[in-house]
């Protein structure tokens, strides 16, 4: 009582700082939109072939996704994420391109396997080599299928990533 | 690129009383474990017709098998139901094998019915995890990982990979097993029957579970076997059908287990039959690590990876006499044999069947694959027929289909 404290700053990520004691975060508005973006990215469940197994695993017990703030949803309009896991076939693609552009921005692609990368093993007919040919793609995860670990680090750089950004949104303040 | 309009939801027909409409589930769904897709013609919240419609994770395995050798089409079999790889593996290479008239050591034949009935198991519990998570169970889905994580790692062990193995070679397979894999796996068949029994106590009684699955989806034996469904589906039906038993190949016969059967031909009985299966999974590995055999892992006419298509002609000096300086001693022969042969293992899902024909060279001139995941994709149709969509994907879990199998 009477004494007043000076508030300690804890630095949560570059530009974005938390005084504990009045319970307020200090930083640049962009900084702030993308500390709070990148800690909170929810994907779209879309499993499309094995790596839908990985991704799965990723967001299971052992490997849980939960920590860094991903939270698996089943809409488009929920999402902020698409991770292409596995091959998309010619007929699907315009499936996918349709939930892509359902999802609300910003939004994200992290193409995730070979298939998704770049049409893998599977230089047929049927397969559209790379997804990056009907939506632009933020994070290439390669591996087939790659293991949890590497999706993560996927996620991590996608974070890095939006945790960069400065010009892409600046209409909306 | 410019996405055609389509209708998701039709406008209703007004039929008297009911008002009937149709409605495409998928392929993006989370309950269609993959990318089915399901037309249904419904009247309120009845299924009055149900159109499956696959294709949408072709790949055209068939005819990229048409154009590596045997020993490089190893490779694509995993990716056919990628839930349970090695199955698909060991019954490519049974299949291959039986083609060539190529023998396997008996230590490789045990070492690949150890890892055949590890990928039943993980297959199981996935099925388990995602038909649970559907019906509305979370905990069983994160309990089923937790086991599942432990085989993956003694995949991992067993050949280095999670998912996509490739472990099984034409003739045997591709190392041996090291005594690290051996005892962290009789570790895990030690305490594995009491995790299936915390799965059973969560989910076997539970009244909700019980009316979601009790007397849905319900098939008789006759009707199974019309569709052409086989596993665990038709088993559930009370049909003894089992290609690991009536078949034997690799180490089946050598081994002592039963198969386990159901009546009812409901979601519940399916799912009785599996649990089951797991059990006799694991008494399977346990006498195969118990009988483990020394000696070699793959045998002396395994073919190489690019599998060369006739021997080389033997030559040798002559005469002039005969215009050449060279006489041929052996001419060069076709190493394969012509012909056809279908061949049929038991994967987790059911029976999956390879079917080649051969015109004598190292590929093969047609593959074809039998698939238990199609068949069982057609026989949603009739099983949700009459039923409410909320059975339908309590039905569709059941049936355990793997779209990149079904697709190819």
């Amino acid at each position: 009582m009477g004494e007043v404290t000076v508030p300690s700053m804890v630095r949560l990520e570059e530009g974005v700082r938390w005084i504990p004691g009045a319970n307020a975060l200090l930083g640049p508005l962009n900084k702030l939109v993308n500390w709070g973006r990148a800690g909170s990215i929810w994907p779209v469940t879309f499993g499309l072939a094995c790596c839908a197994i990985e991704m799965m695993d990723a967001g299971a017990s052992t490997n849980d996704l939960d920590r860094f703030g991903i939270l698996f949803r089943a809409s488009p309009r929920q999402g902020d994420c698409l991770v292409v896991a596995g091959t998309v076939s010619k007929k699907m693609a315009p499936v996918l391109r349709r939930v892509y552009d359902q999802m609300p921005e910003p939004r994200y692609v992290l193409a995730m396997g070979s298939c998704a990368c770049s049409g893998g093993v599977f230089d047929t007919y049927a397969v559209t080599q790379g997804v990056d040919q009907i939506m632009p793609v933020d994070v290439y995860v390669p591996g087939c299928p790659p293991r949890p670990e590497a999706l993560m680090e996927g996620f991590i750089k996608l974070q890095e990533k939006i945790l960069k950004e400065q010009f892409r949104w600046s209409q909306w303040r | 690129m410019s996405v055609p309009s389509r209708k998701i939801l039709e406008v209703p027909v007004a039929d008297g009383e009911n008002e009937r409409y149709s409605l495409r589930m998928g392929p993006q769904h989370p309950a269609t474990h993959g990318v089915l897709r399901v037309d249904l013609d419904l009247d309120g919240e009845t299924i009055m017709r149900c159109t499956p419609q696959v294709g949408y994770l072709h790949r055209g395995f068939e005819k990229l098998a048409e154009n590596r050798t045997y020993a490089q089409a190893l490779i694509l079999t995993d990716r056919l139901d990628y839930i349970g790889a090695m199955a698909n593996n060991v019954g490519y290479c049974v299949a291959v094998e039986r083609l060539l008239g190529i023998s396997v050591p008996m230590r490789a034949k045990y070492i690949r019915t150890i890892a055949a009935e590890m990928s039943r198991l993980s297959s199981h519990l996935l099925w388990l995890a995602t038909h649970a998570l559907d019906v509305g169970a979370m905990t069983v889905f994160l309990y089923c990982f937790r086991e599942r994580e432990i085989l993956l790692d003694l995949f991992e062990e067993l050949c280095g990979a999670r998912l996509t193995y490739s472990y099984p070679r034409i003739g045997g397979v591709r190392q041996d097993v090291t005594s690290r894999f051996v005892d962290e796996l009789g570790r895990f068949i030690d305490i594995f029957p009491s995790r299936i029994e915390e799965y059973e106590t969560l989910i076997d009684t539970n009244r909700i579970w019980l009316k979601r699955t009790v007397g849905v989806g319900k098939l008789s034996g006759a009707e199974a076997l019309a569709l052409g469904i086989t596993g665990a589906c038709l088993r559930g039906s009370g049909v003894d059908y089992d290609l690991r038993k009536h078949q034997p190949y690799d180490a089946y016969d050598q081994v002592d287990f039963e198969v386990p059967l159901g009546s009812d031909g409901d979601v519940y009985a399916r799912y009785r039959c599996r649990m089951e299966e797991m059990h006799q999974s694991i008494r399977i590995i346990r006498q195969c690590l118990d009988q483990l055999p020394p000696g070699p892992i793959i045998g002396p006419d395994a073919p190489d990876l690019i599998m060369a298509n006739r021997a080389p002609a033997r030559m040798a000096a002559g005469s002039n006499r005969y215009g050449g300086g060279l006489i041929q001693l052996i001419r060069d022969q076709d190493l394969f044999p012509s012909g056809d042969i279908y061949v049929a293992t038991e994967v987790p899902k059911g029976e999956l069947g390879f079917y080649f024909i051969s015109e004598g060279s190292n590929r093969p001139y047609r593959m074809h694959i039998r698939s238990p995941s199609f068949m069982h994709i057609s026989a949603l149709a009739v099983v949700a027929r009459g039923g409410l969509i909320a059975d339908l994907i309590a039905n569709i879990g059941s049936l355990d289909v793997v779209l990149g199998e079904s697709d190819r």
